[in-house]
């Protein structure tokens, strides 16, 4: 019989937590079949964050750590520090890169860190119940804005790969979004050249990934992917916001 | 080994963890301790090692918790205000079974403070200091010989029972500059073996776990009772003290640190002068030298606790003595350094004042 898919090698075969409608299981399976692809599972140490993707030191079949909220970026940084030979990724929400790891994340990609960070913007809080997040849209209802945010008393959202592209130490930065079938395949080519461009020893890499959170917005798994069509695209257009092995900057390292 | 060098005690520690295998450093530039990450950044290249100036002391803990996990030696160093910022760092690592490594050069607090060296910091270093039940391994050096000797003691403690080890140490011994000898052969990390914990390549075995959650009820107090056994093996075999002329005494000084040289000089002058004093010095402040106070309690007619604060340890002085003898406290908060005359004059209001009275408070 022929064989047409199957798991990952690079994912644990255990039941993910994850909520029906959610994008992390999707993303989760993008990062570990590039992982096969690229055949770097052995020497791959990913970092799991504060949120609903705190369980992903279980999910990764590779070696994994789990530290505190925002510091993704550092920890990966030390990791790779002191294991050149290893491929190093960073797995964040947008709470935990965008608001508590802001400082982590523009230093690291200052640094032109040689690792990768892989960034699921949903627009909202998910772990602790639908809180509003950095990257929460203007008039965007959230349980800290219920009356959705209004920019004079909470501020405007964070595009950060627009942010990090002004940054020299910035080497591949994509926003990608996975609320179709289309979209899921050029995320996937998106997390791929971010591990290829670490395994080049170019320099920073992240991928922002738009997702959906159903739960915490309180509408069906259809309708959150017709949210990020409608509502987060025209906030966060995709594209490539850098693609450069650094010119005259290029400080190539492992 | 072997050869006598002069150098400032931050510049001795900073080299102390090198020749004892450190290969990464990540720190942030706060005084009095620049000069740990400024040696750091040269010296750790040329060891072979990276050195990373952080962003922050909070980016910098964190750097320290993802290189410690690859298993190998890693340091960073801070003083007050930016240790206040590492203890997230410090409270996961604990919780992680990371054995990292830090110093404190304390200064004066609290808040801002000042750059002048004080001990303000002991509740934080031995209660904990970050969220949770955890114990840190902590020392006190009172030399610049000690400050680049106890490097090797606290890898080699953090290692073994897979905890925070850290110096805490003050602004003066920081920016003093004294001969020492580092007494240990250098440490080649490449001979040290790979812990079976440390996260890197997974090739032929299953991939490993590094983190400090678990969320199934009563599993995690098994996790915290199972590290609790090996703060009590701690408790029974790593302390580290430094008694001098006690088996006499009727008043006995304890201090740590920088408070201990100024007590030195007391006892001194006070020797001299026929009265029977003592000095007993606590090396490692947690786990607390306990027993031995606790029998010094028996025989003496007082403590008198020197402190470069409002005063912390003698609250420890006083629960393993179980007030069988009265602890009396000399206390300088934020940024002064006792003299031994002033020590003297305490020592001397103290042996009239006699069993009972308290003289703290005059």
């Amino acid at each position: 019989m022929l064989q047409v898919n199957r798991r990952p090698e690079s994912l644990v075969d255990v039941k993910m937590h994850y909520c029906p409608g959610c994008g992390h299981g999707i993303v989760h399976r993008l990062v570990a079949e590039v992982m096969d692809e690229l055949k770097i599972r052995e020497r791959t140490i990913g970092v799991a964050p504060v949120g609903c993707a705190v369980f992903a030191d279980h999910y990764f079949n590779c070696d994994m750590i789990q530290g505190p909220h925002g510091r993704g970026p550092a920890i990966a940084t030390g990791i790779k520090r002191s294991k050149p030979q290893c491929i190093v990724f960073s797995y964040q929400g947008d709470g935990d890169l965008a608001s508590i790891g802001m400082a982590e994340t523009i230093h690291s990609a200052g640094r032109s860190e040689n690792i990768t960070i892989i960034f699921i913007n949903n627009a909202i809080y998910g772990m602790t119940g639908g809180q509003m997040a950095p990257t929460t849209l203007v008039g965007q209802k959230a349980t800290t804005c219920p009356l959705g945010r209004d920019p004079k008393v909470n501020g405007y959202p964070i595009r950060v790969c627009e942010l990090l592209a002004q940054l020299d130490g910035s080497r591949y930065l994509e926003r990608t979004s996975i609320h179709t079938a289309a979209h899921v395949i050029k995320a996937k080519k998106a997390i791929k050249k971010a591990f290829q461009c670490q395994i080049d020893g170019k320099g920073f890499s992240l991928v922002e990934v738009l997702s959906t959170c159903p739960t915490n917005m309180g509408i069906s798994p259809l309708d959150a992917c017709k949210f990020v069509q409608e509502k987060l695209l025209p906030q966060y257009p995709l594209g490539v916001f850098k693609d450069s092995d650094g010119g005259m900057n290029n400080v190539s390292r492992n | 080994m072997g050869e006598k060098l002069l150098m400032k005690g931050n510049d001795a520690m900073a080299e102390g963890a090198v020749r004892a295998g450190c290969r990464f450093f990540a720190g942030y530039p706060i005084t009095p301790q620049n000069e740990v990450p400024e040696y750091m950044s040269w010296r750790l290249p040329q060891a072979g090692g990276a050195f990373i100036q952080a962003e922050s002391e909070v980016a910098a803990i964190n750097m320290l918790y993802g290189s410690a996990a690859t298993g190998i030696r890693c340091m960073t160093s801070s003083s007050s205000p930016g240790i206040s910022l590492k203890q997230e760092g410090i409270s996961y690592a604990a919780g992680a079974d990371l054995p990292i490594f830090f110093a404190n050069v304390v200064r004066g607090g609290p808040g801002l403070g000042n750059i002048a060296g004080a001990q303000g910091d002991y509740f934080q270093s031995v209660r904990g200091g970050g969220h949770g039940d955890y114990r840190t391994f902590v020392m006190a050096p009172d030399s610049v010989e000690e400050m680049g000797n106890f490097p090797l003691h606290c890898y080699a403690v953090a290692e073994k029972y897979r905890i925070p080890a850290m110096i805490l140490t003050d602004g003066v011994l920081g920016q003093m500059m004294e001969p020492l000898e580092f007494k240990f052969p250098e440490v080649d990390p490449k001979k040290l073996s790979e812990p079976d914990w440390a996260l890197g390549e997974c090739r032929g075995r299953k991939n490993r776990l590094v983190g400090s959650y678990d969320l199934y009820e009563g599993r995690l107090e098994v996790m915290t009772l199972n590290r609790a056994k090996r703060y009590a093996e701690i408790e029974a075999k790593e302390v580290m003290f430094e008694a001098q002329q006690c088996d006499d005494a009727q008043i006995v000084l304890v201090a740590y640190g920088i408070s201990a040289r100024a007590c030195g000089a007391a006892l001194k002058m006070a020797r001299a002068e026929g009265l029977k004093v003592g000095l007993f010095r606590p090396i490692t402040l947690w786990p607390f030298p306990k027993k031995q106070l606790r029998e010094l309690a028996d025989r003496v007619q007082g403590f008198l606790v020197v402190e470069m604060s409002l005063g912390q340890m003698v609250d420890d002085v006083r629960l393993a003595t179980e007030f069988r003898a009265p602890v009396h406290l000399h206390a300088r908060p934020s940024g002064v350094t006792p003299t031994g005359e002033e020590i003297l004059k305490k020592i001397k209001d103290t042996l009239k004042a006699g069993k009972g009275e308290c003289v703290c408070c005059k």
